[in-house]
């Protein structure tokens, strides 16, 4: 009986008995089965926004407790690099749909490229978030592994004084800016290493057969991380303004 | 929309997960999200008090739905999976403005500053 309607739905799907095994037994047919697997990431992509949330709210609360401190606190981020780098993530998001638009044309060559370019984008990405880091260490930023000497720098005090702040909250400023940066990079190795296995997967073509759901469920992700860096970038980088015109030398 | 109508491939409304966007369509969101990069910056060259947040966070808005709408393929889904995503943004209002409405309204010195 139930495997009755199970064939039935499977020939009235629109791309006719080519695709009947890509449909699992559990579903009537391909748009449910589309629709389900598309509703499962979303809930997980719901349960990775309550995660950052909570980063986000610690964010907001002290913002508010200490706006000195993240004042200077965002003085000392590379705003240059930060830019370059929201950048190559937006641009790391439309060679991640072109991806998804290439497998669901059956397009394995463009596949290919394009997951491989994210790839490449996404460890961009990460390499210059570590330029970024090292360099945070070697100025006293880092509020672990004995990376804070932020108090000893020539010109804090003066810093401190003109914006209302002490070193603790300043150190709070780095405590959440290292959070949340460093949660979101996870996110990208993450990423990585699911573009590079579907770059391996795709290159069987598994992808390009009209199988082309799991790449969008990966670009759901890829898109996601993307979106969380997009609220970094101005949270994180333009508190103490663009260093043009007249905001730099404060 | 015109690109919509003209690329559903035949397929019934409400089964959008199927929908191929096409390529110059991805190409204008991508060229909006880089406008509104550079617009984001220009802002915050200028020093502008509490608006600078309030524009700051108005353009990640305006990308976050960009990329929300067209890369992930939203504008196109089916309604239970717009709930699911608007159930997100729900839950974190909860989060925000619940635990915000106690810390804001608190008198004394709660944190030593």
């Amino acid at each position: 009986m139930v495997t009755d309607t199970h064939a039935a739905a499977a020939a009235h799907s629109p791309d006719g008995h080519a695709e009947h095994s890509l449909l699992h037994h559990h579903f009537d047919d391909l748009d449910q089965q589309r629709e389900c697997n598309s509703l499962a990431m979303w809930s997980f992509l719901a349960t990775e926004a309550m995660m950052f949330g909570g980063l986000f709210f610690a964010y907001s609360l002290y913002r508010f407790l200490f706006p000195g401190a993240f004042y200077v606190g965002s003085h000392h981020l590379n705003i240059w690099l930060g830019t370059a780098n929201t950048f190559v993530l937006l641009f790391s998001s439309l060679t991640m749909a072109l991806a998804v638009h290439s497998a669901s044309v059956r397009n394995k060559r463009r596949l290919i490229t394009c997951l491989a370019l994210t790839w490449i984008l996404g460890a961009a990405f990460i390499g210059i978030k570590g330029i970024e880091w090292t360099a945070d260490y070697h100025e006293g930023l880092v509020p672990a592994f004995g990376g804070w000497h932020y108090y000893d720098e020539p010109g804090s005090v003066d810093e401190l004084i003109k914006n209302h702040t002490n070193p603790h909250q300043v150190m709070m400023y780095f405590v959440v800016y290292f959070c949340m940066t460093g949660l979101h990079a996870i996110h990208m190795v993450v990423g990585l290493i699911l573009v590079g296995t579907f770059m391996w997967l795709g290159n069987k073509g598994i992808f390009t057969n009209g199988n082309d759901q799991p790449v969008e469920i990966a670009g759901l992700y890829w898109h996601f991380v993307d979106i969380i860096w997009v609220f970094l970038f101005p949270l994180l980088y333009l508190i103490a303004g663009f260093p043009i015109f007249n905001r730099g030398g404060r | 929309m015109a690109e919509h109508s003209t690329t559903t491939h035949g397929h019934a409304e409400g089964h959008g997960e199927h929908h191929v966007v096409p390529i110059p369509l991805y190409l204008r969101v991508f060229t909006a999200l880089m406008v509104l990069l550079v617009v984001t910056l220009l802002a915050a060259a200028f020093d502008l008090g509490e608006w600078n947040l309030v524009i700051a966070m108005t353009i990640a808005v305006a990308k976050a739905l960009l990329i929300v709408l067209y890369f992930m393929h939203l504008r196109w889904s089916s309604q239970i999976v717009r709930v699911f995503a608007g159930a997100a943004l729900f839950w974190l209002s909860i989060l925000f403005v619940l635990t915000l409405q106690d810390f804001l309204t608190r008198q004394g010195s709660l944190f030593p500053r």
